[in-house]
């Protein structure tokens, strides 16, 4: 598999002449990353480059997609394979550690009934809230995740947002959920979006850095193209479509074109940035409507905890409730599975 | 009817002089008959007036039974040649905007009223109508010709539609020239049905060709000559005279002619022609009988000869 | 793909992959009641072909015989147009609209409430994915007859005439690509028109009309309002030349539309031909790449690529050729060829052997011809009749298969550098039924879809239809329109 730039169909062959083709993968001084982010002036022409994503077509695309009909041994490991790919999520004004201590629970032994069903990849909370996690989940594989930077909206000095991530990265979080400015971005202040991605970056060091588009306020898919792009040139681990805040939160086409996205930055760099979508997916039919999107766009390299998650609640049990039906044949009860 | 080659063509027909001075002078004694200026008549191919490439002409005579002149006697080739000039101006016709084709069609009728003692003579002549008889037609032909200018820029509105399909796409469908139509004009109507044959294909931007009416050739040549001056396009009306047999089954079988009307053809050959004209699925408009050309003309030879094209595209932002 | 040795042994269906490998999902054929034989539909009943004579129709997946029907011969369409004949004057014409239109709606409705039946049967007889025809086929039909429906009693506002009069007894022949979606097309505005119909469906294709024909006796339409002859060529030959047919519809090849053409001259029948195409897909370098890629590979590969319509010539702007090709070539990677009948394939099985061997035939021509072809690695069937999606790149002007229409799943790809070439090598074709632009640039979307000489223009999408827009071509890919309220002037004397 060549990663040379040349084979950006999504990224648009106006980078072609721009970039060299080369194999060495890394995330901070790819010389992709740094030819397109040499100057503001290079990341505006970049992003302006990329193809324009037609709307229609997009959501065409994603109909089509959805039809594909899931059935037995395929459906069974898309339910596990969701199960695992759950950042089983809390993030209200009313959370408490009681709340959280019972998450945590769920997260490690989904069912406690059912040894076989796999734990989920993380729980993610508030800061404040990560030391109480990560204490409940000591031991198990199961990471945490903390939204970080002001979230949801995003709409605090920098310093504050970054002191916000390094608080959490303090109380013990594997993971850290930023916030884009959407106000900059939207302001046309790309370079802005970029520096913050790549502060954040910096300030996790090892953490996961999963960067939140909040793509309902984005509004196009030209805009989602974009962002993506600007998260993974600034460093993201993962893509992610929302905060859960906003409405309209993930939806199957922004998958789709941040999907793409990942594919080919991938395709120009040799990195794989994963992807994450949240908010609004309640049921297993919905998750594996994503899985397949992901599947016949990225590949089924994206497929696993590492490349893919879910950012929901309730979505877990509705998983358990078809995990239950596809393997005893009898529909399950809403009241088979605990509610947090 | 006797055909001449090209050395024996120019001179000699015994023409009726039309009445006025040079004819009472010619009666007269006293001063020598001023000698009249006989009108050659030619083709009218790619804005040019051509005499047939093959140099043939013949013998076109009056409803009295007297000659009136030679006409050029079309060929194959000169059939190809218009068909050619045709589609060379097509585009250009089509590309005008319906206002400027609209200008252009009134202005051949203002060049028509320009003439209509001519013309009226031409039909008096080739007819056999009574002066006044004569001159309803002449005065019907500008009106009509009138009628279909203010065609042009309707067409699309009253022919297109916009269509609501049920998805997010915008569609929308127009009316478009067939692009070059080959016309068999009228036999015995040869200047009203001419005008009401040639008119309609011109609306909507196509380019013609006309096999003029074979025995009432005269009215034809001198309408290539009032088109020449009223700015229409060097190429988009091409008028061929001579012998509707010969030369209508050229241009039906012609692979570049879109569309036909065969107005002026006798059923048998107008039979032949549609056999013809379905080697490159051709539009083919009959009617015979031949119509009563004062009649209202309605849509239908426009819309014979436009082609419904409709656009889709998504709409999303 | 650059790198990749074609027959890297993959996986049918790669879209399905290591991890996620998609479990058969076959659609339960129990729906489909099949009869051995099927007889005519003459007079709103099934009777035995006067000649006694049975044909076999085949499952062209699976090469099982489906079932088998009758053939008309002379005396059936003698049968057929009289007492098409008859409903006309007697109680078709002289309905109220009013009334026509409620039986119409009332076949919408029967072809929504039986739809998974007709999708079923339609795939078994045709082969193609039983996605299209439940996605596709089936509902357009039923939205045909809700649309000219509506149209019966308001003729008169059609803007065709003050008082338009249907022609009399329709003659309509339809192809095997869309069976009873084609039959919809005819069926439904010659009826809203006030005619009746003789329906000729494909030799191979003609179970999917029977059981219209069943439906319509459901709906109670009127004996002899429409009738199915089944049959081969000569029983379409004979009914479009039968004095007692005021009308011809036929969609089809050039090459027979061209001989009824000639057939019906000096007749005086209306005719309106809807005929081949080798329509030019033309991707400028600002498209939407995503889409245009989606908008290729829908445009050739829907329904094997048996479609008039498709957009089998890609003309892609030079500068963006290679990311386009090989984006292309990945996404046809993905593509699950295999069992019509299951829902997540993307493509069927074509339709006959002498398709498959047209199909071949003109596939080996490309590459004799100095083409390059390519095909992703994918398992074909052992049994049935299967072609596996094709890519020709490098092709010329000149070769038969930037020319000719293949009628399959197969794409040549040209090259294009400014917006006149890209006219100029689109028109270049004596078809002209559709193109597609992908361009986000608007101004020149309206100005190629004004240059292009096509009768559909798909600006940013393709292969999309709907019963208000009108369909159908230009030169020879034959004249008339269906669908909208174009497509009813083909059915009404004005």
């Amino acid at each position: 598999m060549s990663a040379g730039a040349e084979h950006v169909v999504g990224a648009g062959h106006r980078t072609r002449s721009a970039v060299g083709d080369t194999a060495v993968a890394g995330p901070a001084h790819h010389p992709v990353v740094d030819e397109l982010t040499a100057s503001e002036s290079a990341l505006r022409r970049f992003l302006f480059g990329l193809p324009g994503v037609d709307q229609v077509g997009a959501e065409s695309r994603v109909a089509a997609l959805s039809t594909r009909s899931i059935k037995n041994d395929a459906k069974l490991w898309a339910i596990d394979a969701a199960i695992s790919m759950v950042d089983l999520t809390t993030l209200e004004g009313a959370d408490t550690p009681g709340k959280v201590r019972s998450l945590c629970a769920k997260a490690v032994r989904p069912d406690p009934a059912d040894g076989s069903v796999p734990p989920v990849a993380a729980v993610c909370v508030y800061p404040d809230l990560v030391a109480v996690a990560k204490a409940a989940l000591a031991g198990s594989p199961v990471a945490v995740a903390s939204v970080a930077t002001a979230f949801p909206s995003g709409r605090a000095p920098l310093a504050v947002r970054l002191a916000d991530v390094r608080d959490a990265l303090h109380a013990g979080a594997d993971e850290i959920d930023m916030v884009i400015d959407r106000g900059a971005y939207l302001a046309g202040r790309y370079a802005t979006v970029l520096e913050e991605v790549r502060a954040v970056k910096q300030a996790c060091g090892p953490a996961h850095l999963k960067v939140i588009l909040e793509t309902g306020e984005l509004a196009t898919y030209d805009n989602v193209r974009r962002a993506s792009w600007i998260a993974m040139l600034g460093g993201a681990d993962f893509v992610k479509t929302s905060t859960g805040k906003v409405t309209p939160a993930a939806t199957l086409p922004v998958a789709l074109v941040i999907a793409e996205a990942v594919r080919d930055f991938f395709e120009a760099t040799g990195r794989r940035v994963g992807v994450k979508v949240a908010g609004g997916i309640r049921t297993a039919k919905d998750a594996i409507r994503y899985l397949v999107v992901v599947n016949e766009t990225a590949g089924d390299e994206w497929l696993t905890p590492a490349m893919f998650r879910f950012g929901a609640s309730s979505l877990l049990n509705d998983l358990l409730m078809q995990r239950s039906k596809q393997r005893s044949g009898a529909y399950a009860s809403p009241d088979d599975f605990s509610v947090e | 009817m006797p055909e001449r080659d090209g050395a024996a063509a120019g001179g000699g027909v015994a023409r009726r002089e039309r009445t006025g001075a040079t004819g009472r002078a010619a009666g007269g004694g006293a001063t020598p008959a001023r000698v009249a200026v006989r009108k050659t008549y030619k083709l009218y191919v790619g804005g040019a007036f051509p005499r047939s490439e093959s140099g043939r002409s013949y013998l076109v005579i009056g409803a009295d039974g007297a000659p009136l002149a030679n006409a050029s006697l079309a060929s194959r080739k000169d059939v190809r040649d218009a068909v050619v000039a045709a589609r060379r101006a097509q585009p250009g016709w089509a590309g005008a905007t319906a206002y400027n084709r609209g200008q252009v069609l009134y202005r051949v009728a203002e060049m028509l009223e320009d003439r209509a003692g001519q013309l009226g003579d031409a039909v008096v002549a080739g007819e056999g109508l009574e002066p006044a008889a004569a001159a309803r037609e002449v005065a019907a032909a500008v009106d009509r010709v009138v009628w279909h200018a203010g065609w042009t820029d309707k067409l699309a509105q009253v022919a297109g539609s916009a269509n609501p399909v049920a998805g997010p796409y915008f569609n929308f469908s127009l009316p478009e020239p067939t692009g070059v139509v080959g016309v068999v004009a009228p036999q015995s109507s040869s200047l009203l049905g001419l005008v009401s044959v040639l008119a309609p294909p011109l609306v909507s931007g196509n380019s013609v060709v006309v096999i003029a009416s074979e025995d009432r050739p005269l009215p034809a040549v001198t309408l290539g000559e009032v088109l020449a001056t009223a700015d229409v396009p060097a190429g988009v009306v091409n008028i061929l005279t001579g012998r509707t047999a010969e030369l209508a089954p050229v241009l039906a079988a012609h692979r570049d002619v879109d569309a036909l009307d065969l107005a002026g053809a006798p059923a048998e050959l107008a039979t032949e022609l549609e056999r013809a004209a379905a080697g490159s699925v051709k539009r083919v408009l009959r009617s015979q009988p031949e119509p009563d050309w004062h009649g209202d003309p309605g849509l239908r030879r426009i819309l014979a000869f436009v082609e419904t094209k409709t656009v889709w595209h998504t709409v999303g932002i | 793909m650059s790198g990749r040795p074609e027959s890297a042994p993959v996986a049918s269906g790669a879209a399905g992959g290591k991890r996620f490998a998609y479990a058969p999902a076959p659609e339960s054929r129990a729906v489909v009641r099949l009869r051995p034989t099927y007889g005519l539909f003459v007079d709103g009943e099934f009777v035995e072909p006067s000649s006694g004579v049975h044909f076999p129709t085949v499952n062209p997946a699976t090469e099982e015989t489906l079932a088998h029907v009758a053939e008309a011969g002379a005396a059936d369409v003698e049968r057929a147009v009289a007492a098409a004949a008859r409903a006309q004057r007697d109680v078709w014409g002289p309905m109220p609209g009013s009334e026509r239109a409620k039986y119409l709606f009332r076949v919408a409705r029967i072809v929504q409430e039986r739809s998974r039946e007709l999708a079923v049967l339609e795939t078994l007889d045709n082969g193609k994915p039983i996605r299209e025809s439940r996605d596709v086929d089936v509902p357009l039909a039923a939205a045909h007859f809700f649309y000219y429906a509506g149209w019966a009693d308001k003729l008169e506002y059609a803007g065709l005439g003050p008082a338009p009069r249907p022609l009399g007894v329709a003659g309509q022949v339809v192809p095997w690509n869309f069976p009873l979606l084609m039959a919809a097309w005819k069926l439904a505005p010659a009826l809203a028109a006030g005619n009746t119909c003789v329906l000729k469906p494909a030799e191979t294709t003609p179970l999917s009309a029977l059981l219209l024909a069943e439906i319509l006796q459901q709906a109670e339409l009127p004996p002899g309002v429409v009738n199915v002859l089944t049959g081969a060529g000569a029983t379409g030959a004979a009914l479009v030349a039968h004095p007692g047919v005021a009308k011809v519809a036929f969609t089809g090849s050039t090459g027979v539309g061209k001989s009824i053409q000639s057939a019906l001259a000096g007749t005086g029948k209306r005719l309106t031909l809807e005929l081949g195409g080798k329509a030019a897909n033309v991707v400028f370098e600002d498209a939407p790449l995503s889409q245009a890629v989606e908008g290729i590979v829908n445009g050739i590969f829907f329904n094997q690529g048996h479609v008039c319509c498709a957009g089998s010539r890609l003309l892609v702007q030079e500068s963006v050729a290679g990311p386009v090709v090989e984006a292309l070539q990945r996404r046809v990677e993905t593509l699950r060829l295999g069992d019509p009948l299951d829902k997540n394939t993307d493509l069927g099985a074509i339709n006959s052997p002498q398709q498959l061997e047209r199909i071949r035939e003109l596939a080996d021509s490309g590459e004799r011809d100095g083409a390059t072809r390519w095909s992703p690695a994918c398992a074909i069937p052992e049994r049935g009749y299967w072609f596996p999606p094709t890519v020709f790149t490098g092709v010329s002007p000149a070769q038969r298969i930037a020319r000719e229409e293949i009628f399959g799943p197969v794409l040549s790809v040209l090259t294009f550098r400014t917006p006149e070439e890209a006219v100029a090598k689109a028109n270049n074709t004596t078809y002209g039924l559709s193109a597609g632009v992908w361009t986000e640039k608007g101004s020149r979307i309206l100005w190629m879809a004004k240059h292009l000489r096509a009768g559909v223009v798909w600006a940013n999408t393709f292969n999309r239809f709907d019963p208000t827009s009108p369909f159908g071509g230009y030169r020879e890919s034959g004249f008339g329109r269906e669908g909208g309220r174009h497509g009813l002037e083909a059915y009404l004397d004005a």
